[in-house]
């Protein structure tokens, strides 16, 4: 499974959507996720990733890591994981 | 209803190992938070807190007192000690009788906990310690300092995360109030500075790794802290009848309940509190000077609480002093409202204000006088101190200048 349909998946389940339902566009708020939400989605990611995630719910806009789209978020995803490698 | 003085006041935190060393560093805006010291630092992504430095407990306590007393423990004998010296009460015959000790702690043993899973299931022992749980349940340390000082009335510990102080404290309160105990030992205590205990509060993504900022633009997050603060809650003609100093009194209090969220805070439960408070201590809102605010440094609570603050006072918020000392001690969570008491008792009894330190950048959502950076000389007559907890708990009290 590729790191995009993983990202789908985690998402899908945390906004309890279909894969389906979610696309490369679609903001947290749009599926109606929230802050808990997030904090839980971004923990899912590094457990399947084996990566670390820099974020701060204080300050979620100004982190390294960009949560505005599911498509910003993957891209973050793939970065970490070259990052991280190793 | 009878009147309540606080006639006794103990602490040990990361400013001070007394009530003289605290305000004196509180009234020095100096900053008790550094980099955490114990087994397994490094592997947190959190590595600052306020910690207690230079607190010997081998010294202190004896080899039978050690096995039975958690740090959390440890830190409240040593604040209570202060306290009741301070007051000059000696708990006997009827007084000891009806009085008692109402504590405030979220975790009480944690690193007992700690150490003991540690040993159990990395180090893959099969035996613990006889004396862990008395050593780690949240009421052991009510239940030494009942003992140290001969209290065998109402005793009980009160956990409410980050309100667990106040709400003891609103309960101690109560109870000389409405005549039912002479005097009570109270406050609370907290020490959650190990390994698992961070690492806790890392997951929520909540904490800052540079500094505690409440108020400020630039706030990232919370800091937390360890220590004890402990009051000795005295009936008013009880402590004048023997002479006690009177460093000020308490004069009501309210709690709420949000009923909303479990970690977001609510602008109406919080509201609900601060205005409960003023009306049960018959207090109209242009007399309170100064607020000891919850000011966590997080973005959530600090723009909640002054929304609350603007909507309880009206044009008066703009005439109010608001500080959050958390910038200096950082979060004691359970113990935090005792310790932050003090500065409460500070303004009233000194004419000093304690301020929010760390403060760099103005935020439109928090247009306050938070007294930043430095203390100020002000004369006030009467104080809020706020709490307001993780599940959505709150308890606010209300002080007066006797």
């Amino acid at each position: 499974m590729s790191v995009t349909d993983k990202i789908f998946e985690i998402i899908a389940e945390q906004a309890v959507l279909e894969t389906s339902d979610v696309t490369m566009e679609s903001t947290l708020e749009d599926l109606g996720i929230d802050s808990l939400g997030l904090v839980e989605s971004i923990f899912a990611i590094e457990e399947e990733f084996d990566i670390t995630v820099p974020f701060n719910a204080n300050e979620p806009t100004n982190s390294d890591f960009d949560i505005s789209s599911v498509s910003k978020i993957i891209e973050g995803v793939e970065r970490l994981l070259k990052e991280q490698a190793g | 209803m009878k009147r309540v003085v606080i006639t006794g006041a103990g602490t040990i935190n990361a400013l001070g190992h007394s009530v003289a060393d605290t305000m004196t560093a509180m009234a020095e805006g100096r900053c008790g938070i550094g980099p955490l010291v114990f087994r397994d630092v490094e592997r947190l992504s959190i590595q600052i807190g306020g910690q207690v430095r230079g607190f010997e407990a081998d010294g202190r306590y004896n080899r039978q007192q050690m096995s039975l007393y958690d740090r959390f423990t440890q830190f409240t004998l040593a604040a209570a000690a202060e306290a009741i010296a301070q007051s000059g009460i000696t708990f006997s015959g009827e007084l000891a009788a009806k009085s008692g000790v109402v504590l405030g702690t979220a975790g009480g043993g944690v690193s007992t906990w700690d150490d003991n899973y540690r040993s159990v299931y990395e180090d893959g022992k099969n035996r613990v310690h006889p004396f862990v749980v008395p050593k780690l349940m949240n009421n052991a340390a009510a239940s030494h300092v009942s003992m140290e000082y001969n209290l065998k009335g109402p005793s009980f510990t009160v956990s409410t995360a980050c309100a667990s102080s106040n709400h003891a404290m609103a309960q101690a309160f109560q109870m000389v109030r409405t005549g039912m105990a002479p005097a009570m030992v109270t406050g609370g205590s907290e020490s959650m500075l190990c390994f698992g205990g961070v690492k806790a509060w890392e997951g929520l993504r909540v904490m800052s790794k540079d500094a505690c900022r409440p108020f400020s633009a630039n706030r990232n997050g919370m800091v937390q802290g360890e220590g004890a603060g402990i009051f000795v809650f005295e009936e008013y003609e009880h402590a004048r009848a023997r002479g006690a100093e009177i460093l000020c009194e308490v004069a009501g209090f309210a709690m709420s309940s949000d009923a909303t969220d479990i970690v977001m805070p609510s602008k109406n439960g919080a509201a609900r509190a601060i205005a409960g408070a003023l009306s049960d201590a018959q207090l109209n809102p242009e007399d309170v000077g100064y607020i000891n605010a919850h000011g966590t440094g997080t973005a959530a609570n600090d723009k909640t609480e002054c929304a609350a603050v603007a909507d309880v006072f009206g044009p008066h918020a703009d005439k109010l002093m608001i500080s959050s000392t958390k910038s200096m001690h950082g979060h004691l969570i359970g113990g935090t409202g005792a310790v932050e008491l003090l500065a409460c008792i500070m303004a009233l009894r000194d004419g000093v204000i304690a301020p929010t330190i760390g403060y760099e950048e103005a935020d439109p959502e928090c247009a306050l006088d938070v007294v930043p950076n430095e203390a100020r000389d002000a004369k006030v007559n009467v104080v809020l101190s706020n709490a307001f907890a993780f599940g959505g708990m709150n308890a606010v009290l209300a002080l007066r200048k006797v």
